[in-house]
């Protein structure tokens, strides 16, 4: 089941940086969104899920990879959900350990990530395949990712809707802060606003932005490939 | 023991903390099913079965667990709970409804990874819900994913016939959309309290 000529091909910057932006999880291929628009009404919430993800998705993907020979194909799933389910479990004990004002804020969202579909899309995507060094270099880049996504949103969040960036105050006291940006709908909107910045530069660099044609907005519901 | 009526219970989970619009649960559904209204029917139908399934079975081994005091153990038997019970239902449908389950297709096996799911037993279990509580908190879940989901897929097949700017494909338009949905239900915070 190990793609041969996969694991031969080297270790180059690719692997890493691709997760970062050419495949960013979240806003590029739409994965594990939950935690994203969950979590991030502030900045030190999204980091704090960002390194927790980053901690699961390396340690899942590095032990998928090195057992991708003995699993047997048929409960690779299963398998894949008990190894992801492990390490969550630890990393939500490590959480109420370190911080428990942490812990709460963050409520059942750190036990969710066993759900999220980035973790094990991964695991099935690219750690069955490929070599234990390739597979940790690349979670980490996806998990960069993942982190610098839900920093964004978060930043923007917390900007707007607290008037402050980390806990320091930005704008002066006089800022009236927009309530609903760290309300349900603010993670939706701005996400959708990240998304609609994107899908703008991504269009203006290839030109298609000028030559709209007329089918085009059949494509409403068609994932980016 | 949880001191909420049941009303309560169903009320808050269906509209005040909707799981898709104000707690951000199953989203990858919302997003990716909610194309046309009659798969999105069937597959809020679909999920609201295995949520009230697994509810009910979470709460079984919940105490199970609490009993030899393994709840270290919960996460891991929980997903184990999910992954089984959507086998189950699909036998079930295969039995017994052969058109449903047609129907359903690749929906089925999908609802495992569905947050919500494991949302409402992860949830119950933290706010000490008794049986009654947690039968009613996931019928309301269920009903409360089905009414985003409908919603979502009427709105983005009206949008399909008008004419919209280039940047708006992919998901950038769904997430708007949600954002407005999740405003309107904003309105029903008077209703209780939120979180």
């Amino acid at each position: 089941m190990a793609n041969q000529n996969k694991e031969d091909t080297p270790i180059t910057m690719d692997v890493f940086t691709a997760g970062i932006w050419k495949e960013n999880p979240v806003f590029v291929m739409m994965l594990g969104l939950c935690p994203v628009l969950a979590v991030t009404n502030s900045v030190e919430n999204s980091l704090a899920m960002g390194l927790a993800s980053i901690f699961v998705l390396v340690c899942s993907n590095a032990l998928v990879s090195a057992l991708r020979n003995f699993i047997p194909k048929q409960v690779r799933i299963t398998t894949y959900i008990i190894i992801i389910a492990t390490f969550v479990t630890l990393v939500d004990y490590i959480i109420q350990a370190i911080s428990l004002d942490l812990y709460n804020k963050l409520g059942a969202f750190i036990q969710l990530i066993v759900v999220n579909c980035l973790i094990l899309g991964r695991a099935e995507a690219f750690a069955s395949k490929n070599s234990f060094g390739k597979s940790v270099i690349s979670a980490l880049g996806m998990g960069l990712g993942f982190t610098l996504a839900l920093v964004m949103l978060g930043g923007v969040r917390e900007l707007l809707g607290a008037g402050q960036l980390l806990g320091y105050q930005v704008f002066s006291l006089n800022f009236q802060p927009w309530i609903v940006m760290i309300l349900p709908p603010g993670g939706f909107i701005v996400l959708g606003s990240w998304l609609l910045l994107i899908n703008y530069f991504e269009q203006r660099k290839t030109g298609k932005l000028v030559a709209e044609d007329s089918a085009s907005h059949c494509t409403v519901s068609q994932p980016r490939s | 023991m949880n001191p909420e009526s049941l009303s309560f219970i169903f009320l808050n989970a269906f509209l005040i903390n909707n799981f898709v619009l104000a707690l951000f649960l199953g989203l990858c559904p919302f997003v990716g099913v909610s194309a046309k209204r009659d798969t999105a029917f069937n597959m809020a139908l679909a999920t609201a079965f295995v949520m009230f399934v697994s509810s009910t079975c979470a709460y079984a081994i919940n105490q199970v667990l609490i009993t030899y005091e393994l709840e270290f153990l919960r996460l891991i038997s929980y997903i184990a709970l999910i992954a089984s019970s959507v086998q189950l239902v699909e036998m079930i449908l295969k039995k017994f409804s052969p058109a449903l389950f047609r129907a359903l297709g690749i929906f089925l096996p999908l609802i495992t990874t569905n947050c919500a799911i494991l949302g409402v037993a992860l949830f119950q279990t933290s706010r000490g819900y008794d049986f009654l509580q947690s039968v009613s908190f996931s019928l309301g879940g269920g009903a409360g994913f089905g009414l985003a989901i409908i919603l979502m897929a009427g709105l983005r097949e009206k949008l399909e016939l008008s004419n919209l700017p280039n940047i708006t494909q992919a998901a950038a338009l769904s997430m708007m959309l949600a954002g407005i949905l999740s405003l309107t239900f904003m309105g029903f915070a008077g209703l209780g309290t939120t979180a």
